[in-house]
């Protein structure tokens, strides 16, 4: 598999989060995604930039055009440096929340995504990766 | 080497190598006139030249851009065309040849430079040619992915029954991906119309999987989520009976045997009924 | 000033969101419709999404909580417009937008308020 056109970004503010929406629409509407996968993608990096900003204290995300041939996908890989997650399969489900709200935000993103992988510890960060193939 | 000998001498090897691929036997005049491939040939050497000139042989670098944006062209043209993919990288290998015999008849070149002066232009133009052909296939994918599109566009037309009722019958297996494009559509249909209620009928479709009836009820969902309805027709014993041993859980949508129940139930929702016409005599219509 | 012009229109109001949702605005929102249907006694309210290319579950908790306070103040939401891709993402993405009504266009959505408030009435 090949990675290439890396994007990467800080996204500290609500004003980041939108940029980010902004930005991975425009690589899916580059890679040829049609307009449900295209706002599935959009939707998935909408809820984890805004973790980023509301639970991580801020962190980065990686927009990546990648390849297996022949089939071509996009990937985005939020990383932050903040508490991490000591319970991943309680985060994981539906309906759990540490702020308040609906709290879908990462079984959501996953059930949005074709490929879903998160790596957290307490005190170790978290870092989330999700991936949409065309 | 090779930017040298294209620019001193591009009028003669274009020359000659738009005649070989027109006297050639991979020409077709039926698909490309001899001057469209005047054209294309004169615009590919310009970009070659350029690009060789920037001093680097890798042809994805920036410096090459504008070749690969002509072959990115030529290849989805060409592809349109009906072209193969071999056909197509025979364009760029042909180039070959006339610079080749450039090389030989300018003279006054060492064995040693004329031999890397071959190298460098067999590499470049080896490279290109794959390059083409990958083109042309990514083409030829997204052009019968387009082409599959419209066919299950076609096949599954959405009809207004009424003003504010759609039906659409589908026919036939329904899988997974014409599942989706279908259920796209209709959706799109519901909001272009403004229609209150609309009518999935699937009396022409003999199995439902389980996959199918996700899609079915996804749809119905959506529709919901949009502010529309749908109800579900003509749902057949054996399809009856697969929704149940599949656990399909039908919830809160609405189902009826026939297309002409639904659309029944969707006037009365609507607050319509239908009546006999009565003739100006007062007798019914119908009678003598 | 509102970055979301909202307007009346008889006993409703008209709201038609534009912009790529910023939070800040969002909860922006919330306070100038609670005064506004106070002010006009609003008895129902219009959120037209259609501009919207994506509801994530922060805009859809957004959507809840404005027809929660709606119907506290005596009115009725009606979230209208929603675009088929987005409601197919909300579906996948398991967002029911509980307590939230929805109808497909403005003149629909009008129906819809009409609908209820005279129901309310007869009660």
């Amino acid at each position: 598999m090949t990675t290439s056109v890396v994007d990467e970004r800080q996204v500290r503010t609500p004003d980041d989060v939108v940029l980010v929406r902004q930005a991975v629409r425009q690589r899916a509407v580059d890679l040829g995604f049609n307009l449900v996968d295209q706002t599935k993608l959009v939707t998935a990096a909408s809820e984890l930039a805004r973790n980023l900003v509301q639970h991580a204290g801020g962190g980065v995300v990686r927009i990546e055009s990648i390849t297996d041939a022949p089939r071509r996908g996009l990937r985005l890989v939020f990383e932050d440096q903040g508490p991490g997650i000591d319970d991943i399969a309680l985060a994981m489900r539906d309906g759990y929340s540490t702020a308040g709200g609906l709290g879908l935000g990462l079984s959501g993103a996953k059930r949005l995504s074709n490929d879903f992988q998160i790596d957290s510890a307490p005190g170790q960060g978290t870092r989330i990766t999700i991936a949409r193939w065309r | 080497m090779l930017s040298e000998i294209l620019k001193a001498h591009d009028t003669a090897i274009l020359q000659r190598w738009v005649e070989a691929q027109t006297t050639g036997n991979g020409f077709r005049p039926d698909r490309m006139s001899a001057a469209e491939l005047r054209e294309s040939a004169t615009e590919f050497m310009t970009a070659l030249r350029r690009a060789s000139e920037s001093g680097t042989g890798d042809i994805h670098a920036a410096s090459w851009q504008e070749v690969r944006d002509v072959l990115n062209s030529l290849s989805a043209q060409r592809a349109e065309q009906g072209f193969s993919p071999s056909e197509t990288a025979m364009f760029v290998l042909s180039l070959k040849e006339p610079i080749f015999q450039q090389l030989r008849e300018s003279g006054g070149l060492v064995p040693a430079k004329l031999a890397d002066a071959i190298w460098e232009t067999s590499t470049v133009l080896d490279k290109l040619g794959l390059y083409t052909t990958e083109v042309h296939q990514r083409s030829r994918d997204s052009i019968i992915l387009r082409q599959q599109e419209e066919m299950m566009e076609l096949s599954t037309p959405v009809v207004t029954l009424w003003d504010g009722v759609l039906a659409l019958p589908l026919i036939g297996t329904l899988d997974s991906a014409r599942t989706q494009v279908v259920m796209e559509s209709l959706l799109q249909r519901i909001v272009e119309t403004g229609a209150s209620i609309a009518i999935i009928d699937i009396t022409g479709v003999p199995t439902v999987d389980t996959l199918t009836a996700q899609h079915l009820l996804k749809t119905v969902a959506a529709a919901r989520l949009m502010g529309g309805e749908c109800i579900i027709s003509g749902i057949r014993p054996q399809i009856a009976q697969t929704i149940v041993h599949l656990g399909v859980d039908l919830g809160s949508v609405m189902t009826k045997a026939t297309l002409a129940d639904a659309f029944a139930v969707a006037l009365d929702r609507m607050g319509m009924a239908v009546r006999k016409a009565k003739r100006r005599d007062g007798r019914d219509a119908r009678e003598g | 000033m509102d970055r979301f012009p909202i307007l009346k229109l008889g006993e409703y109001l008209l709201v038609t969101i534009q912009f790529d949702m910023h939070d800040r605005l969002a909860i922006a929102l919330q306070d100038d419709l609670a005064e506004k249907i106070v002010a006009a006694r609003a008895k129902g309210v219009l959120i037209d999404i259609s501009a919207l290319d994506i509801v994530d579950s922060f805009i859809g908790r957004m959507l809840a909580q404005v027809a929660a306070m709606s119907r506290v103040l005596d009115a009725e939401t009606v979230v209208v417009g929603m675009r088929p891709a987005v409601a197919i993402t909300l579906v996948e993405l398991g967002l029911s937008l509980p307590g939230v009504r929805t109808a497909l266009n403005v003149e629909r959505g009008m129906e819809l308020l009409r609908e209820h408030i005279e129901a309310r009435r007869r009660r």
